[in-house]
C-alpha cells in the first residue's frame, strides 16, 4: 500500500501477512510528537479502537510508526480518518473560541478606557 | 460518595505528593471507568472548552484554556516553539569586512536578529535555488565604515568622542528591494525589530559592507526562526485544606506558599486560614517540610486546565502567533487525509 513515484510519500502503511486490515502500522513521515500524541489521543477516544499507540523509531530520522488495531473488523484506517478528522474540529473550535475571546478582551479594554 | 471522590480525583486532578506525582497520565478513555461517557463527543467538547485571556501586554499574552488535553495543549506549544515561521537573515555576501569580528561570527550574529516582515507575505525558497526570488527572498545592505573625530579634544579617551560609526547598531541595516518589492510592498517599512541590537565594535579604517538575504524558515530548522521568546504553559494549582487549620498552624501555614495564596480570617476570635487564590501558587511544598501541616493539605494541579504564556520576540503579535500554531496544526491534520483520499484503495 505505499506510495509509489517520485515525491516523497508522507504516509505508508504496513500490514502482517495474513490480517484483514483491523491492525496496521501507519508511517508519517516528517512527523515527530507534536501531531503523534494529539491524534494518538483523539484515534484513543475512538470506542472502537483496540489499541493505539505511536513510536519514534530513531530520533535521527523524523518518522513515526503510528499503530491501530480495531475490535471486530473496522478496518484500521476509519478510526484513523476519524481522528484526523476530530482532530481537525478541536482546532477549529479553538480558534473560533480563541479569535471571540481576543476580540470580547479588547472591546472590553477599550470601554474601561473610557 | 468516597468512592466516587476517588475516581474524580484520578480522572481529574494531578496530585503532588511528598516524594512524588501521582496521576500524571490522562486515563480517561473509553472503557476504562464504568458508568462514564469518555467516548469523543464534540458537542460536550464545546460545552465545556473555553478561552479566557489574562493578561495582554506588548508582546507578552497570558491566557487560560479549560477543558482541553494535555497532548493538544503541548502540541500547540511544540508548534508555536518550532514550526511558526518567521524571516530571518540565511545567506551573507561579505564583500568587505576588516573589522576584528571574523566573517562567520558576523553572519551568525546577523542571524540571530529578529527581523520585522510578516512571514505570511513571503514564501518558502524552493529547495536547491541559490539566487532566490522577489516573493522569497528580502535584502538587506549593512554598510559601514569607521573614522576619527577630527574636533575630538587632545587628551579623552571616550570612543564616543574620539571616533565616528564605532558601534555597528541593528539600525544601520537598510532594506534593499528586489524586483518589484516596491510595488508589492508600497508601505511596507522592513526593518529589525529592535533599533540598538550591537553587532559589532570598529575603529577608524575598519569597514563592514555585506549584503543579506533574508529567507521564510521554522524554528525546526535553526532556532533564529522561531517567532517566540517562549512560549509556555502550567497547570492551574488547586489546594485542598482536608481540615480545619487554625492560630498557629494557620500562620505557618500561610508562610509555606507563595504570598496571596492562604488568607487568615477571624471567626468566633480564632483565626481560621482559607484557601484564597491557588492561582497564584507555584508549589515549592514547603508544607511537606511540617510534619504538623503535611498531612492536613493537598496539593493538586487540574487536569485539563492550562494556563498559557506566549512572549513574543515581535515579529507578529502573540496572539496573531497563537492563531498561526493552531492552523498549523489543522494543516498537517489535512496534508494526511489528502494522502489517505490520493492513496488508491485496494
Amino acid at each position: 500500500m505505499a506510495e509509489e513515484g517520485e515525491r516523497k510519500a508522507a504516509l505508508e502503511t504496513v500490514q502482517a501477512d495474513g490480517t484483514d486490515g483491523n491492525c496496521v502500522t501507519f508511517v508519517l513521515h516528517d512527523e515527530d510528537h507534536t501531531l503523534g500524541n494529539s491524534l494518538r489521543y483523539m484515534v484513543m477516544k475512538n470506542p472502537d479502537v483496540e489499541f493505539c499507540g505511536y513510536c519514534i523509531t530513531h530520533p535521527s530520522e523524523s518518522k513515526i510508526n503510528f499503530r491501530i488495531q480495531t475490535r471486530g473488523t473496522l478496518p484500521a484506517v476509519e478510526p484513523f480518518r476519524k481522528g484526523l478528522n476530530d482532530l481537525m474540529g478541536v482546532c477549529q473550535h479553538v480558534l473560533n473560541t480563541f479569535e471571540r475571546s481576543m476580540k470580547e478582551f479588547r472591546a472590553q479594554r477599550e470601554e474601561e478606557m473610557q | 460518595m468516597a468512592a466516587e471522590g476517588i475516581t474524580d480525583t484520578m480522572r481529574d486532578r494531578v496530585v503532588l505528593g511528598e516524594f512524588g506525582v501521582r496521576n500524571v497520565h490522562t486515563t480517561d478513555f473509553p472503557g476504562n471507568y464504568p458508568g462514564y461517557e469518555d467516548a469523543w463527543d464534540q458537542r460536550r467538547f464545546e460545552e465545556a472548552f473555553r478561552v479566557d485571556i489574562i493578561r495582554e501586554e506588548e508582546g507578552a499574552l497570558e491566557f487560560d484554556m479549560v477543558g482541553i488535553d494535555a497532548a493538544i495543549a503541548n502540541a500547540f506549544r511544540r508548534i508555536l516553539l518550532a514550526e511558526v515561521p518567521t524571516m530571518a537573515v540565511e545567506k551573507v555576501f561579505v564583500y568587505n569586512n576588516t573589522s576584528i569580528v571574523q566573517d562567520e561570527i558576523l553572519a551568525h550574529r546577523l542571524g540571530l536578529i529578529p527581523i520585522r516582515a510578516d512571514p505570511r507575505l513571503f514564501e518558502y525558497r524552493n529547495q536547491g535555488d541559490e539566487e532566490g526570488t522577489e516573493i522569497d527572498t528580502l535584502q538587506f545592505q549593512l554598510k559601514i565604515k569607521c573614522s576619527r573625530n577630527p574636533q575630538a579634544a587632545k587628551e579623552s579617551s571616550d570612543p564616543n568622542e574620539l571616533y565616528f560609526n564605532h558601534k555597528v547598531y541593528s539600525k544601520h541595516m537598510t532594506w534593499v528591494p528586489l524586483g518589484n518589492q516596491t510595488d508589492l510592498f508600497p508601505d511596507a517599512d522592513f526593518r529589525p525589530v529592535h533599533d540598538d541590537i550591537l553587532i559589532a565594535l570598529l575603529r577608524p579604517g575598519q569597514e563592514i559592507d555585506v549584503l543579506m538575504h533574508c529567507v521564510k524558515g521554522i524554528g525546526k530548522d535553526h532556532a533564529k526562526f522561531s517567532p517566540v521568546a517562549t512560549a509556555s504553559y502550567r497547570l492551574l494549582p488547586d489546594i485542598t485544606l482536608l481540615q480545619p487549620i487554625e492560630d498557629e498552624a494557620a500562620e505557618t501555614l500561610q508562610k509555606c506558599f507563595s504570598p496571596g495564596v492562604i488568607e487568615i480570617q477571624k471567626i468566633k476570635g480564632k483565626k481560621v486560614a482559607r484557601v484564597a487564590n491557588a492561582r497564584l501558587d507555584t508549589f515549592s511544598r514547603e508544607v511537606f517540610r511540617h510534619e504538623n501541616l503535611k498531612n492536613l493539605v493537598r496539593l493538586a494541579r487540574v487536569r485539563n486546565h492550562y494556563i498559557f504564556s506566549v512572549e513574543s520576540t515581535g515579529i507578529l503579535p502573540p496572539d496573531v502567533l497563537v492563531s498561526e500554531a493552531i492552523k498549523i496544526l489543522m494543516g498537517k491534520c489535512q496534508r494526511f487525509l489528502n494522502e489517505l483520499d490520493s492513496v488508491p484503495l485496494e
